[in-house]
């Protein structure tokens, strides 16, 4: 998918003075109501009304704006993807000014579209790695022509020249010139043939520094651009009432109050598209469209629907759990299976045996979804909050049979992914309404809608067995797991395929035991799935670490030994799975024994004090933590610090890490402290934040501290490594505190009331 | 219904004819174009839509426009003076707190109010008076922009 660099230089640098402002402020069309002439102007509200088609822009007055091509929501792209053009562009990264780029696609030669420059999509932690050369190599060409237009403008070898933020200088002459008095020349001049050397590890000044979110003052001054905020001239407002029941239907339905509220234009049916189809959208509804957001939710209210309650209208949570319990009572997919591990076990000096349980849960970004879409008979504009621009634009034109060239979209920043944005459901549903109702329509779902029509993160039971022979090896393990997946009903994908393991073959601790099976159960549930941050590895670390943890205390040996016997040296192992191509224990080792030490582990605790260890790799990168607990005498829960070591080889922005560390603990936190999704009748319990209780500042731990080790390798990102090892440091913690091991998440009051 | 002539938003006087029950987070986005007003959940809990009546800290989602009658009602956007920020506002600067950013105009607003109310909050009296939610868990980093932020306010910083 991704077009060679080297095609497509040319269009790296567009200046102003070439192609006009690229990035025009323009204040919004009016709403229907307005307040009083008197009102102050509304805020400075933006919106890109030209293109921005390159990374840099470099401006007579010396402006230097560098536009970061994946969505940001709050992984830190805004300023680390630009550090990397910036390097090697050698301006003041102080003065830079960031800007989120366009989707910017072209067609290849047999029809199909590709990337203008760089693939877009944010997910699998994959930015920084997916972007380091790419990034680097546009800024150093950029670097080149503006030395090219200094060296014509002095009559000197551009090999003469040197830069330094923001400034060519000739040193035997003295001769020196500024970044913006050479871009218009430096625009007109030819790409090189061969591609600029980069800079070396040693001499980068910016990838490494600590650098701050670079669009903090938009944010903080309330006029940073989300998906909701956006409006198009004409726009109509819709919300939609979906069928709660899993795969229900409607039927029959009353429209005629809805249609009675005042400012209500139509009442549009939608329908889900069969199995396979190349797009999905959550479950069929009605949407209300009128003139004002009020409206339309005025007349959801007065919609009367009388659903059919779907093939699931029996599942409830309880009955989920029991038929994961029966699924495992029999045999199931083999996902890797070395050596014999029944005869192993069997043959085992010492046998252990447990069973997890883990709730479905929601990715509850705070922004809720939304989608303004404006279908018009020649060409398609989408504004939205989405992870994967590219899926809506190729979503949409399959729906609507539309040349994908027509398709304009504008990634907004968001209000939060967690993963739930890769899926454009709500882009399609805000497409299907504007294709009906023949005007631009913005979508917005309520936190209801989110949280009971959410692609959540499979819910399942995991049973652990694992043999140690007479000498104290680890000799057999299999970790067996009844669970929804998460690729069922995905789009595109064939059905015989919806049932693919969440047991990722390559994981810790395969290929370090000799006797090794995973074994998988698809179990059957109505409710969507989906990828939710670090996807089944929050699950599936929480099972292993804590299953080690319990082992150790069994055997009276300390669980971080074991865990480092268990990885033995550096080396590198094939890890096919997120992050790959090899798994090197060592580094995970490296973190644990880092966090260990910054961490205290192992120090004596007061009573109700506990401290607790676990580490995990995913996504190219290596995290451990140590989580300290209080547990009071009624079971009251604090957590007073996390000390967190990472590995993620070269580190662009440690500032940026360090945020995303904390992100990933708080996280993981509130995920394990009170989270879940529940189903009765069919349909999801919990519809805001009374029932699904997101952490509060109260709970969140006053110090999170990120040691960072970075010996220079291949760089991963850090959007989801900070994740995977709380949960079980955290109920590994409460083991050291209580003697009470947390087997079920959430823990929620299971440490009350003995 | 009229909003009265005493009704302002950030400064200026507003008129509406509507629905009483519209909630005033509907206003301050659809008509008046404040929208650093953020919506989250519609009923209280997150408080992304946080703004101040009357220099109160109130969840602008669940408060219907009948009930902001004769008020002066502060948004985000109405609260730096000129391109002087308030010192809450540099603070969350300062710390780098921001990471989606879509609740952090919610929690300036809420601390704000809180340290009006209280210019030298404990940890205690921030866990009890900061009940936003930040789904990125950048707490620990709003923790200590409300302390610099009381330090700015103290030292006469900005605002």
């Amino acid at each position: 998918m991704n077009a060679p660099f080297v095609q497509t230089r040319r269009d790296i640098l567009r200046y102003a003075a070439a192609g006009g402002a690229l990035v025009i402020a323009a204040p919004l069309a009016s709403c229907a109501r307005r307040p009083s002439d008197e009102m102050p102007a509304p805020p400075a509200l933006t919106w890109f009304e030209g293109k921005v088609g390159a990374f840099v822009i470099i401006r007579a007055d010396e402006t230097v704006q560098i536009a970061f091509p994946n969505p940001e929501m709050g992984q830190g792209v805004d300023t680390s993807l630009p550090m990397l053009v910036a390097e090697e562009l050698d301006v003041d990264f102080d003065q830079v000014e960031t800007i989120q780029m366009p989707l910017e696609l072209m067609p290849t030669e047999d029809g199909q579209m590709t990337w203008r420059y760089v693939p877009q999509g944010s997910g699998g932690s994959f930015s920084i790695p997916g972007h380091f050369e790419a990034l680097r190599q546009a800024g150093a060409l950029a670097r080149a022509l503006i030395v090219a237009a200094a060296a014509r403008q002095f009559g000197v070898p551009a090999s003469e020249l040197t830069t330094e933020r923001g400034v060519v200088r000739h040193a035997a002459s003295g001769r020196e010139a500024t970044y913006g008095a050479l871009a218009e020349a430096a625009a007109s001049i030819a790409a090189p043939a061969e591609a600029p050397p980069l800079k070396t590890r040693e001499q980068f000044r910016i990838i490494g520094t600590a650098q701050k979110m670079k669009n903090a003052r938009a944010i903080v001054t309330g006029r940073a651009i989300y998906g909701i905020d956006a409006e198009l001239p004409g726009m109509l407002h819709a919300v939609m009432e979906r069928c709660p029941y899993f795969d229900g239907t409607a039927k029959s339905v009353d429209d005629s109050a809805a249609r009675a509220v005042a400012g209500v234009r139509d009442v549009v049916k939608v329908n889900r598209p069969a199995l396979g189809a190349p797009y999905d959208v959550q479950a069929e509804g009605y949407a209300v469209v009128a003139d004002t957001l009020w409206a339309a939710m005025k007349g959801r209210r007065a919609l009367k629907i009388d659903w059919d309650h779907g093939p699931f209208a029996d599942e409830s949570s309880a009955k989920f759990r029991q038929h994961c319990a029966d699924l495992l009572a029999g045999s199931g997919q083999i996902v890797r299976n070395d050596g014999d591990f029944d005869a192993a076990f069997a043959g085992a000096a010492a046998t252990y045996e447990a069973t997890y349980w883990e709730p479905y849960v929601s990715h509850a970004p705070l922004e809720p979804q939304n989608a303004l879409v404006d279908v018009r008979e020649d060409r398609v504009t989408i504004i939205a909050p989405t992870q994967m621009p590219s899926g809506a634009s190729r979503e949409v034109g399959t729906l609507l049979g539309i040349d994908r060239q027509k398709i304009e979209v504008l990634a907004t920043r968001l209000g939060g992914g967690f993963g739930r944005r890769l899926s454009n459901d709500y882009v399609i549903e805000a497409a299907l309404i504007s294709r009906a109702v023949k005007a631009p329509v913005k979508l917005l779902w309520t936190r209801e809608d989110d949280l009971r029509h959410d692609f959540y993160r499979p819910a399942g039971l995991h049973h652990l067995r694992a043999g140690f022979d007479a000498d104290g090896r680890l000799v057999a393990w299999t970790h067996r797991l009844a669970s929804a997946s998460k690729y069922y009903r995905r789009p595109n994908m064939p059905e015989t395929e919806y049932w693919t393991a969440e047991l990722y073959p390559d994981d810790f601790p395969s290929r370090l035991v000799d006797n090794y099976r995973l074994e998988y159960f698809s179990a059957k549930s109505g409710a969507p799935r989906g990828s939710w941050r670090a996807p089944a590895h929050t699950a599936n670390a929480f099972v292993v670490q804590s299953f080690l943890d319990e082992i150790a205390h069994n055997r009276g040996e300390d669980p971080l030994q074991l865990r480092l016997r268990l990885l033995g040296e550096a080396r590198d192992l094939p890890y096919e799975q997120h992050g790959g191509p090899v798994f090197n224990p060592g580094r995970l080792a490296a973190c644990l024994r880092l966090a260990a030490e910054k961490g205290g582990y192992g120090e004596a605790m007061s009573a109700g004090k506990g401290r607790g260890i676990a580490g995990h790799f995913t996504f190219g990168g290596y995290c451990a933590q140590v989580v300290d607990v209080e547990v009071a005498a009624d079971g009251a829960l604090r957590v007073s610090r996390v000390v967190a070591a990472v590995d993620i080889g070269t580190v662009v922005n440690p500032n940026g890490v360090r945020a995303q560390m904390e992100s990933g603990v708080n996280d993981g936190l509130s995920t394990a402290l009170r989270l879940s999704i529940n189903i009765e009748g069919g349909r999801v319990v919990e519809g805001n934040f009374d029932a699904y209780p997101l952490m509060r500042l109260a709970d969140a731990p006053p110090v999170i501290e990120t040691h960072i080790i970075d010996k220079g390798e291949a760089p991963a990102g850090m959007g989801e490594m900070g994740i995977p090892p709380l949960a079980p440091a955290l109920t590994n913690a409460i083991f050291q505190a209580t003697g009470k091991r947390i087997r079920d998440l959430p823990i929620a009051d299971q440490l009350r009331g003995g | 219904m009229t909003l009265g002539n005493r009704s302002r938003i950030n400064g200026a006087r507003v008129a509406f004819e509507g629905d009483p029950e519209m909630p005033l987070l509907w206003f301050l986005r659809e008509a008046a174009g404040c929208k650093g007003v953020k919506f989250g959940c519609g009923a209280a809990q997150c408080g992304a839509c946080t703004v101040h009546i009357d220099g109160v800290a109130v969840r602008s989602c669940v408060t219907p426009m009948a009930a902001v009658a004769g008020k002066r009602v502060t948004t985000i956007e109405g609260l730096a003076q000129g391109d002087t920020l308030h010192p809450v506002q540099q603070a969350w600067i300062e710390e780098d707190v921001a990471q989606c950013g879509y609740c952090q105009a919610g929690q300036i607003m809420a601390v704000a109010a809180l340290l009006e109310e209280n210019p030298n909050p404990t940890d205690a009296d921030i866990d009890a008076g900061l009940t936003n939610i930040c789904r990125c868990g950048t707490y620990a980093r709003i923790r200590k922009a409300v302390y610099r932020a009381a330090a700015l306010k103290a030292n006469g910083g900005a605002s």
